[in-house]
């Protein structure tokens, strides 16, 4: 049954009192805001929060759509306040949760256990953010590169900002040296690269784990 | 997968999702040890800047690393730094290929924190433009995907309706493809006159061409066999992933905002939502084909059903005041001075907002301080959601099947990455 603009604002209603009823002691804050069920709940309970969000079968919100966060510097005491967006399918709630995190170590549970979805989405908070996200499989950076310093969504850091260029990388070891199990790696270069090493004129010892970011530069 | 030796639990570490694998054996079809395989980030079948790092056992894929953000520009950062009608072109290039769509959310997230709904007229041009913009997405997306498979015929026909849309857009917004075509209360202008007209002959154009490419592929042997079976996902695993749009109503998920969620009156209209069952590329294929035809009939009733009426809200604190005003009143001098200056000024608050996109909800979540700029912009962008399941969907594939998944996928490198 579509959820058309004028029930909106019922329907929250009637998911927020389910909350309470269900996970009252959960919550800090419930309220609606716009037309839209709005929670607020503590860093610490998150993880317990969202399993039982995700699990009780009144709630079953089982399609995680978004989180992002929001710099709010020395506007609030708590510098840092995460936005998730979830949603339950077939029933079709929609419910905001907040989460307030201190400046100091801003850190929360990973779901990404619960919601493979938030594998990606926590990725770019920790990269916009540095937000930590305990227990999550694999936090590294998403959209800025590794060298990359800082946090460019915070409040403080420039828009202008400029940050020096990298050295040139070979791309076939860089990344995936970290993750890839090494000795199937350096295998396969050779096997790609073999043609290539007699050809290198600086007179340098090339394993083929160098000749990515050789044949780079020579283009 | 199944057949031979026992499956194992291996974590192989790379997007932590542990998947079931076989470990690799004797008889396998490349007896030697795994190959790591660069594809990006400048591929020519990847439409997009996207690398992906596969393990490769002969032409099998053990284990893939997709890596996004090659065309990361800032724009959350940008938008915090500009008024909210100047956010406009900003969005245009998230999902080039259905601008308007963009739009639309956009003022949809801005108009909700006025607290204002637009005339009837401006949510019915909004409904015919987003459609519009939905085809030219999925045609591009099929015509793209087709053509990575031989099937440059397709490619073509595509195209060419394509390009009877983007005629047709020219007739509207005096742009092609980044259109800016939204303003928030509004819309830049009304529908050219002949416009009706106009559409019409046009959907005669592009139904022809359908027809040829649902005779070229639908049946096709050497489409379905590259098609069928390839990167299937489950309704569950769809739901796990976020994925929504046509690639998750392929898998069964019956989900779209538009039916579930109607916005900018879009409960006014009939459509189907077309499902798929397997979840595989072909099904993919399938439900946005028809998709074609459900946007093509939304735009078609909307069009027969115009109400008459203003394209925007009047209120000179939100929409730009008409130019014989400016120039012959003080008044009229000063809102255009304040509108163009200062922009819109929010209550504070902050609102989430679905549209369905090209690829699927596209949410932006907005937090106003009371001032002209926002506070904080954030997109859900949904392709780079999807990208997130593309490692399961590759795992178990042959290294062919990246070109076909990718491109049903339709990552749209300005969204992913924004």
């Amino acid at each position: 049954m579509p959820v058309r603009n004028g029930e909106r604002e019922e329907r929250s209603k009637e998911l927020l009192a389910r909350l309470q009823d269900k996970l009252g002691s959960y919550l800090v804050r419930s309220e609606l805001s716009l037309g839209d069920a709005e929670v607020e709940i503590s860093a610490e309970s998150a993880g317990e929060f969202f399993r039982l969000l995700k699990l009780d079968s009144e709630l079953g919100f089982n399609v995680f759509l978004d989180v992002t966060a929001v710099d709010w510097m020395d506007s609030r005491d708590e510098r840092f306040e995460l936005v998730y967006h979830l949603m339950s399918h077939p029933r079709l709630d929609r419910i905001r949760v907040k989460i307030s995190l201190p400046e100091s170590s801003p850190k929360v549970a990973s779901v990404a256990e619960l919601w493979a979805a938030a594998n990606f989405m926590e990725r770019e908070v920790y990269d916009m953010y540095g937000i930590d996200f305990i227990g999550h499989p694999d936090q590294r950076r998403i959209l800025m590169y590794d060298e990359f310093t800082g946090y460019p969504l915070r409040k403080d850091y420039p828009v202008q900002g400029k940050q020096p260029r990298i050295p040139l990388r070979s791309p076939e070891v860089e990344n995936t040296a970290r993750q890839m199990n090494r000795e199937s790696l350096s295998s396969g270069l050779v096997q790609i690269g073999q043609g290539r090493i007699e050809q290198d004129l600086s007179g340098q010892q090339l394993g083929g784990q160098q000749l990515g970011g050789q044949r780079r530069a020579e283009g | 997968m199944s057949e031979g030796g026992e499956l194992l639990n291996i974590d192989y570490g790379v997007g932590g999702v542990t998947t079931e694998m076989r470990p690799r054996q004797e008889g396998d079809d490349l007896h030697s040890d795994t190959m790591i395989l660069n594809l990006g980030p400048a591929h020519p079948a990847t439409h997009g800047t996207v690398r992906i790092v596969a393990e490769l056992s002969g032409e099998k894929i053990l284990n893939a690393d997709v890596e996004v953000g090659y065309l990361h520009r800032g724009f959350e950062k940008m938008c915090e730094t500009v008024t909210y009608n100047q956010v406009m072109p900003y969005a245009d290039r998230l999902n080039y290929v259905s601008p308007i769509i963009n739009n639309v959310g956009w003022c949809l997230t801005v108009e909700k924190l006025l607290g204002i709904e637009v005339p009837k007229r401006a949510q019915y041009v909004r409904v015919v433009m987003s459609e519009l913009s939905r085809v030219c997405d999925h045609l591009t997306c099929l015509g793209a995907s087709a053509m990575e498979l031989g099937a440059f015929t397709v490619m073509l026909y595509m195209m060419q309706a394509r390009e009877y849309l983007w005629e047709l857009i020219e007739e509207v917004t005096g742009a092609r493809l980044t259109i800016s075509y939204g303003r928030v209360g509004g819309l830049k202008d009304d529908l050219p006159a002949d416009f009706h007209e106009k559409m019409k002959s046009a959907f005669r154009g592009i139904r022809k061409h359908l027809e040829n490419c649902d005779r070229l592929l639908t049946r096709n042997r050497i489409f379905i066999d590259r098609m069928c079976d390839v990167a299937p996902l489950t309704c569950e695993q769809v739901m796990q992933y976020g994925i929504t749009g046509p690639l998750g109503r392929a898998s069964g998920f019956d989900y779209d905002v538009r039916r579930d969620f109607p916005y900018s009156s879009y409960e006014d209209f009939e459509f189907e939502v077309p499902l798929g069952e397997k979840g595989d590329n072909y099904d993919r294929f399938l439900v946005r084909f028809q998709e074609l035809f459900q946007s093509l009939r939304i735009c078609e009733q909307a069009m027969e059903q115009m109400p008459k009426g203003d394209i925007s809200v009047e209120d000179p604190r939100i929409v730009l005041s008409p130019k014989d005003e400016v120039y012959n009143s003080i008044d009229g001098m000063i809102n255009h001075f304040e509108m163009v200056i200062f922009g819109v000024k929010p209550p504070k608050g902050d609102v989430y907002i679905p549209v369905e996109g090209g690829n699927g909800e596209l949410g932006f979540y907005t937090v106003s301080d009371g001032t002209g700029r926002p506070y904080k912009v954030h997109v859900r962008a949904p392709s780079f959601i999807h990208m997130g399941a593309v490692r399961e969907m590759l795992i178990g594939q042959t290294i062919a099947d990246v070109v076909p998944t990718f491109g049903m996928v339709n990552m749209i490198g300005g969204e992913c990455d924004r």
